[in-house]
């Protein structure tokens, strides 16, 4: 039976097309929107290590509006719970600033370019990160490298060219990766060279801290926070970066879910139509196999078996188109936290084309529910009698 | 005129048929009308920016100060209106999730250089007065139930206070201003921030300038920018409105992928509405022959057509945009993460040129069929 009406689709093609092209335009919009969500969250709770610990002056809501002067930070590097290379503590007192570079995209307007000035244990400290162009800077130099995320969204960033910010000069000479997180974003130099550059006299911004192991958070903290010397606040570095994704994640996917929402009710609606069409325009076959003796429950079964597979279709054509269109496209934009750039890349997840297509499946199934309920309580002679 | 019931009698034939298509458009309609709304949120009210203020940043970039000391140099340039600085305070309001802006000005400046924040004079002068008092904007005031007198405390995250880890301000007033105007915001005084503050004194975020003569908008950008060449902090002076863009497309391309989206939507609908449309004409090809055999013309039935394909499309299409409107109206959903939440006039107007063109389109294809139809052979078919 199902098959039957299967094989009667093409004879209503430009109808099914229409229902077709209908649900794949809603899991076209809703697969990508939410891969915008998952792309940005993934760059941020991907980004840092359960085995680094971030410190900052209590009440800063980011490395950006912190602030620790020389003395806090060496009392910092002191603190037990800190790995050790050697006699030195693996510990990097750090600046944050952002620099106006031009987007690719938008030549004419400056972006907000996180610059992080880091000391030498910055480096072995993060294992992630690696070179994969050019050089190391050298301390004591105006010499930067910059993330791979950044090197592709804002212009002057190619290992040999020169960064003009201000008075100051910066000379790329390399590019690191750092597996997608947040800090490919970013340029980096020596955090020394970077305070005399904005006058910071001796201060940081945040102490980034390579723990014994991830147990050894509380015994740092407590150190730390019963120090009457410091005021200031302790987080695990992956959980700073997952909090700071939570607001626009979270704004993405109610827009996301809002506008997919709507627009699958618009598509219910057009489901409906075709199938109303196609049985409307078959009254009297179905009328006729129900004469001949099928029951009720396998008509039944057949149209929302037709609508299923329409569903299916359109399902899988949005979800490929999506996942070609938008899979790994590369765009970055503002976190509001630090109010500067995070360049990542979206994501359709096997999750989102699973979603997209248990929604389009869904929304089959509702579409030809009525069209199916009337078809079979339509009485026979009448139907009969229908052109 | 005389045809409009045979009009409507076409399209309530198929009562079912007509009510679904009316209900897909008007959905159409009412996303346009919404994801028109997130767009011009996220452009950050660049379309209501004034042309005749500058801003002056930090050539380095905003989050660097500039000196209190260039407003007196600023003022004395010709052409200068009225020169004017602003902090950044970033104050948190007891948790971090309750953000909204805040930021810390020159009251009577202030005022002056942006006429669009109304506020009663009772209140202004109230401002003037107290030192610790701050006007916020009426959503702002709405959100958190602030009335004036209220004493708000504020945590400063950028600049603490020399005593204790709260900043206290006092509800002055509450500022108003027509749609599109951001009323989410909290002003405070200058002078207070500069007393309280544990370090940074003589320190301002930016400079806004209004100018006399927007003509001049370049030339004057580019002297201030001269002015304060190689000194310790260098300027970059934009209009308002470049300013407000640049910060916009920071954001991305919210805008490009609000329209794609609109675009889609439209598409598909339009397909279901004109596919909808053919099979309602072919339905009555013999009932068209009968007309033209009566006498009505090629060009009548055309319009008959079309009309019952225009009707079905504004119907729903304006029902849509009108609910669109009224959720607009409600207010914000996401509890101040969208500052400028209105759908504007000019989206509205293309809202409705988009559904003229719509059903036009719907109706075109079948109306021409139905005006070519000969007589005899449409009479053969059944």
């Amino acid at each position: 039976m199902i098959a039957l009406n299967l094989r009667t689709i093409p004879a209503r093609l430009s109808s099914s097309a229409v229902a077709i092209i209908g649900i794949a335009g809603v899991v076209v919009v809703f697969v990508s929107v939410l891969s915008i969500a998952a792309g940005f969250s993934a760059a941020m709770t991907g980004s840092g290590s359960p085995n680094r610990a971030l410190v900052m002056r209590s009440g800063a809501d980011s490395e950006m509006t912190s602030g620790l002067d020389g003395a806090e930070v060496d009392i910092i590097k002191q603190a037990p719970g800190v790995r050790h290379d050697g006699p030195a503590p693996l510990a990097s007192a750090e600046l944050y600033v952002i620099i106006d570079l031009p987007k690719k995209s938008t030549p004419d307007a400056a972006a907000n370019v996180p610059m992080r000035g880091i000391e030498p244990a910055g480096m072995p400290l993060r294992e992630e990160v690696s070179l994969v162009e050019g050089r190391m800077f050298q301390f004591g130099t105006n010499e930067v490298i910059v993330g791979r995320g950044a090197q592709g969204q804002f212009m002057h960033l190619n290992v040999g060219e020169t960064i003009v910010s201000g008075q100051n000069r910066w000379q790329v000479v390399g590019v690191f990766e750092a597996d997608g997180a947040v800090a490919e974003t970013e340029i980096w130099c020596d955090a020394r060279v970077l305070q005399g550059a904005y006058r910071r006299g001796n201060s940081y911004q945040s102490v980034l801290a390579r723990l014994e192991s991830t147990e050894s958070l509380d015994m740092f903290r407590d150190w730390l926070t019963s120090n009457p010397q410091l005021n200031v606040m302790i987080r695990r570095e992956n959980e700073y970066y997952a909090g700071q994704s939570q607001a626009l994640t979270r704004l993405i996917r109610t827009i996301g879910f809002g506008i997919a929402g709507l627009m699958g009710i618009g598509a219910i609606f057009g489901a409906i139509l075709t199938m109303y069409t196609a049985v409307a325009s078959r009254a009297r076959e179905i009328a006729t196999l129900r004469a001949l003796g099928f029951n009720t429950i396998s008509i039944l079964v057949s149209i929302l078996g037709e609508s299923l597979v329409l569903g299916g279709i359109g399902g899988l054509i949005g979800g490929l188109g999506a996942y070609l269109a938008f899979n790994g496209y590369q765009t970055s934009t503002m976190n509001f936290q630090t109010f500067s750039q995070v360049a990542f890349a979206f994501r359709v997840t096997p999750l989102l084309l699973a979603m997209g297509l248990i929604y389009a499946l869904v929304m089959g199934l509702i579409g030809g529910l009525f069209p199916a309920i009337r078809a079979v309580r339509l009485p026979i002679p009448i139907a009969l009698r229908e052109l | 005129m005389k045809f409009l019931p045979l009009i409507w009698k076409n399209v309530w034939r198929r009562k079912f048929r007509t009510t679904f298509t009316l209900l897909s458009i008007f959905i159409a309609f009412l996303l346009f009308g919404i994801l028109m709304t997130i767009r011009t949120a996220f452009s950050l009210g660049v379309d209501i920016a004034g042309l005749d203020r500058l801003v002056l940043i930090n050539k380095v970039s905003l989050i660097i100060p500039l000196p209190v000391s260039y407003q007196g140099r600023l003022q004395q340039v010709p052409g200068v209106d009225l020169a004017t600085h602003q902090t950044w305070f970033g104050g948190v309001y007891q948790d971090p999730s309750n953000f909204f802006a805040n930021m810390a000005v020159e009251p009577e400046r202030f005022l002056k250089i942006y006429p669009e924040f109304t506020l009663p004079p009772e209140q202004s002068k109230a401002w003037l007065a107290d030192r610790q008092g701050a006007i916020v904007g009426r959503d702002l005031a709405d959100r958190f139930g602030w009335k004036i007198g209220d004493r708000i405390p504020l945590t400063g995250t950028i600049w603490q206070a020399k005593q204790g880890s709260a900043w206290e301000f006092n509800v002055s007033g509450i500022y108003d201003g027509a749609d599109g105007i951001d009323k989410t915001q909290f002003f405070f005084r200058y002078d207070y921030l500069d007393e309280n503050r544990a370090r940074g004194q003589g320190l301002v975020g930016w400079y806004v300038v209004r100018i006399a003569d927007t003509s001049r908008s370049v030339e004057l950008s580019r002297a201030f920018d001269e002015m304060f060449a190689n000194s310790s902090a260098e300027t970059k002076t934009t209009t308002e409105k470049g300013f407000v863009e640049s910060f916009a497309k920071q954001i991305g391309d919210i805008g490009a992928i609000m329209i794609a989206i609109s675009s889609t939507v439209l598409f598909m609908f339009g397909l279901v509405a004109a596919s909808t449309m053919a099979q309602s004409v072919r339905e009555r090809t013999s009932e068209l022959a009968v007309l033209k055999t009566l006498g009505f013309t090629g060009i009548a039935i055309l319009t008959l057509v079309l009309a019952e394909s225009l009707f079905i499309v504004l119907f729903g299409g304006l029902l849509g945009l009108g609910v669109a409107w009224l959720f607009v109206q409600r207010g914000d959903p996401t509890g101040g993460m969208l500052a400028i939440f209105v759908l504007p006039p000019r989206d509205i107007a293309i809202g409705v040129v988009l559904m003229v063109l719509m059903g036009l389109f719907a109706g075109v294809m079948p109306a021409m069929a139905a005006m070519r139809l000969q007589i005899t052979d449409a009479l053969r078919r059944v």
